[in-house]
């Protein structure tokens, strides 16, 4: 707006005029500006709850603004449809894909595009555009075999089949290996370099400073600054981001103490699909010890969603003595059982499985801590005891919440995954097993959980962490492990590794040998 | 002008009274159209059919009579709909109910004291319990759905009745008629009002109502069922074994389904005969949805669920319509429910057209 008159500016492909938009409670964008270049990869950066993805489903037409103005290369325009989207020239790949599993590569992209010409000429036009900007992909092969970072590929080149002219990516490499994440890059600089606009959206500050040469920040729905990422520093887009500075835990050099049994050990574990596409665990070998931080890494869906439930007693093993704890055979337990003998357990969908949406949060603390002496007695609930343990959570762990008797489903995910964690930590567990601890979840929640975690170590406890967020397992374990097509690498101490070697072994380059605890 | 559903932040706690009430009302307005398509005047119609069997004493006590089995099996069903088990069988756990006291009634024949009768309805709690064991067992072995295996007895009881009197426990004094000895005085329920058929068992029910309320509200069985009922998933995660939740729902809901017909053989009727209920086991289950599956909300609705089979009696008599209509009413009590329960989640909302926007 305060742009000079003088020299014509030229146009923006896409410029957003305060838009605004209010779910009930929540004010998700508050007169939002933000102004995409042709040509230009355009980082639209923020923390979780941000309103980043309310914007960009405005944009592409999955809603619908209450105040604000769309402009298409200087043209007003009313989005109200994604297909409205899709004919401007707007293409969107979502961080779910939507794919059909049982199908072709090139069926799906038919069935996407609602391409009516004959699918031989489709897979013809699918290689072609896939060699041209280096996604390989075979148009033949169905989604069920391909990986992670191949089904976004199929996503991406249904976009581009379309010729789009501003391409919408919604936190691409979170599903990605860090090689992955490179070539994913390599093919976005083309995309650019062809003239077609990139409207790319994260939370990863490293990626946003090599790929993208403007940026706007978006903090609590309002649009919090805008800069070139180029020119800034990590720490300095962190401060635009979380609006203060901020120093996340770190956690020291430990000693552990690897005599006797560990607290968990898994040993030769294998399981076979319990449904279609489920993925096959096989021989999967680690041992955590007392107070020490244990990571897994990998990409979602190598079989960590089976692993956990194997490891939760939520899915019991054939042989009992592939999950030991104590030293004592526990694989054909389950969690009731696993729990009296020191396990706690944060699963990685919270609402919905660490919590009931609709109880409280004295409800929601029985769930898993009905063994609490004193909760029960003669089989009916005591409600003062249940209402003082949760309320105990809360202020330990300062939750934000109006109380015990506010539903967990009127948490925010942060605070939610706080209530959880916390709950499983005061039952004083000597085993910890937390999925994806940090999650979608804001910096500042982020870094507490991590601080419980780790105090909860020096406390002398087993921690468990499997996570995507290599950063995050890098900031708080003592060794990490990388999962890939059900299998298991073996553990590296985190001060001797980096992240190179990890992501080489989560793209299934497992040149040591395997087996070993 | 449109009519639109618009989606509510949060579902609607008033709506969850409301619903029945206005489907009530709905259902009611349309039996005063129902009676005038016959050429009935709607409104003295409906008195007899609502007003006019509450008339007096004995009108009472009879419409108290048919809401007692109601409210035992449909608060007993509630418990395990709670917990996502869908025992569709209580018609068929009443009748082996009946047939497992009635059989323990003839086995006492010329036996008289005082524990004669607690014994009968034991066994008539047993029977329905154990039948209702059949499909629990189904369901946890071989994950056959309940709805349709509870259902399909049904079927097997009322033909497994209908072999007993007309066979091995035919009355050897009954002129071949098809139904069983006369029950003696020691395995019949005592008269509560003296003149009327109304039995002890009246008192059970409130009693029923309690014991479920407690179970719902204040165990951890029941935190656990209505856990797996919500989010099966928070349930597995718990550990909460969901076997046994749904052996518990089903036995529970068969032994009183059982009690029910043991206490109507050995109440009003007092015998074995071919049919022994009027579909008390699928009316409960309007009875638990229109009381929102809360005991204390179903014993209210048992006692409207009631008012159609003696408003349909004496519509019968009065205007001479088919005694169908207690169905026709039931049947859209359920139906007005189901479609008023969208209320709860959603909202209606007039426009002019489709509306672009926040427009109020």
């Amino acid at each position: 707006m305060t742009a000079p008159l003088a020299a014509p500016l030229p146009v923006p492909r896409l410029a957003l005029k305060g838009i605004t938009k209010r779910y009930p409670g929540c004010l998700a964008n508050d007169g939002v500006d933000l102004a995409v270049m042709p040509g230009e990869c355009h980082a639209l950066l923020g923390e979780n709850g941000a309103g980043k993805s309310t914007l960009v489903k405005i944009v592409y037409g999955v809603l619908q603004a209450d105040v604000g103005e769309i402009l298409w290369e200087g043209e007003p325009v009313r989005i109200d449809s994604p297909a409205a989207a899709r004919k401007l020239g707007i293409g969107m790949v979502f961080q779910h894909f939507s794919l059909f599993e049982s199908m072709t590569v090139t069926e799906n992209v038919a069935l996407g595009t609602g391409d009516p010409s004959p699918l031989p000429e489709l897979g013809a036009r699918i290689a072609e555009v896939s060699q041209r900007y280096g996604l390989a992909l075979d148009p033949d092969r169905r989604i069920s075999d391909l990986s992670v970072g191949e089904r976004q590929r199929v996503e991406i080149v249904r976009c581009l089949l379309q010729d789009p002219k501003l391409l919408i990516m919604d936190e691409p490499t979170s599903v990605l290996t860090p090689q992955e994440a490179e070539s994913l890059f390599e093919t976005l600089r083309r995309l650019v370099a062809e003239g077609r606009s990139i409207l790319y959206i994260s939370h990863k500050l490293a990626e946003i400073r090599v790929l993208c040469e403007a940026a706007t920040v978006l903090r609590g729905g309002r649009l919090a600054g805008r800069c070139d990422p180029r020119e800034e520093t990590a720490a300095s887009l962190a401060r635009l981001m979380i609006g203060a500075d901020f120093a996340p835990p770190v956690r020291e050099a430990q000693e552990i103490d690897r005599s006797g049994a560990a607290r968990l050990a898994v040993e030769r574990l294998s399981l076979a699909p319990l449904v279609p596409f489920a993925t096959p665990l096989s021989d999967i070998s680690f041992s955590v010890r007392a107070g020490e931080i244990f990571g897994i890494a990998g990409v979602a869906g190598n079989g960590q969603a089976e692993l956990l439930g194997t490891l939760s007693g939520e899915t019991l093993v054939a042989v009992p003595d592939a999950v030991k704890i104590d030293g004592e055979a526990v694989g054909h337990m389950g969690p009731r059982r696993r729990r009296e003998r020191g396990m706690g357990f944060v699963p990685e969908e919270r609402l919905g499985r660490g919590a009931v949406p609709d109880m409280s949060l004295a409800d929601n603390a029985l769930l898993s801590a009905h063994r609490t002496p004193g909760m029960l007695k003669r089989g009916l609930i005591r409600f003062s005891r249940t209402r003082a343990f949760a309320e105990k959570v809360i202020s330990t762990f300062h939750v934000a919440t109006s109380g015990p008797q506010a539903a967990a489903r009127s948490l925010s995910g942060g605070n939610l995954q706080k209530f959880i964690v916390g709950r499983e930590i005061l039952q004083n567990p000597r085993l910890l097993i937390v999925a994806q601890p940090t999650w979608g979840v804001d910096a500042g929640a982020a870094a507490s959980i991590h601080r419980d975690l780790i105090t909860l170590a020096e406390g002398g406890a087993a921690v468990l962490v499997v996570s995507q967020d290599l950063d995050e397992l890098f900031a708080i374990c003592d060794r990490i492990a990388v999962m890939c097509h059900g299998r298991l690498s073996e553990a590296q101490a985190v001060r001797a590794t980096d992240v190179e070697q990890i992501g080489m072994l989560m793209g299934g380059v497992f040149h040591l040998n395997e087996g070993e605890g | 002008m449109a009519l639109r559903l618009e989606l509510r932040p949060e579902a609607s706690r008033a709506m969850l009274f409301v619903a029945p009430m206005l489907a009530i009302a709905l259902t009611v307005a349309t039996g005063g159209l129902l009676f005038a398509a016959l050429g009935f005047s709607p409104l003295p119609a409906l008195k007899v059919f609502f007003l006019s069997p509450l008339g007096d004493l004995y009108g009472i006590s009879e419409w108290l009579l048919k809401a007692t089995p109601l409210a035992i099996i449909a608060v007993a069903l509630a418990l395990g709909f709670r917990g996502n088990v869908w025992n569709i069988g209580a018609e068929g756990q009443l009748i082996m109910g009946a047939v497992a006291s009635g059989g323990v009634a003839l086995a006492l024949y010329d036996v008289s004291g005082a524990w004669v009768l607690p014994t009968v309805l034991l066994a008539g709690i047993a029977g329905g319990a154990l039948y209702a064991g059949i499909p629990a067992f189904l369901r946890i072995r071989f994950h056959a759905n309940e709805i349709l295996t509870s259902l399909m007895l049904n079927y097997v009881a009322t033909l497994f009745l209908a072999w007993l009197v007309h066979g091995p426990w035919r009355s050897p004094e009954g002129y071949n008629f098809p139904e069983s000895r006369m029950f003696t005085d020691s395995a019949l329920m005592p008269i509560l009002l003296e003149g009327t058929r109304l039995h002890v068992g009246a008192l059970l029910a409130p009693l029923v109502a309690l014991v479920a309320w407690v179970i719902l509200s204040r165990s951890f069985l029941g935190f656990q069922i209505k856990v797996i009922g919500m989010t099966p998933a928070a349930g597995s995660y718990a550990g909460f074994g969901p076997k046994r939740v749904i052996a518990f729902t089903l036995m529970f809901g068969g032994g009183m389904a059982g009690l029910a017909g043991a206490m109507e053989v050995c109440g009003p009727i007092g015998q074995l005969v071919p049919t022994v209920s009027p579909g008390y086991g699928y009316t409960a289950i309007i009875a638990a949805f229109l009381g929102r599956l809360h005991p204390f909300g179903i014993l209210l609705a048992s006692l409207l669920l009631a008012l159609t089979y003696i408003g349909g009696d004496a519509a019968q008599i009065t205007l001479g319509v088919p005694l169908a209509v207690t169905q026709v009413f039931q049947g859209m009590i359920l139906f007005f429910l189901l479609a008023c329960d969208v209320l709860i989640r959603y909202r209606v909302r007039f426009a002019a057209r489709p509306s672009l926007g926040g427009a109020a």
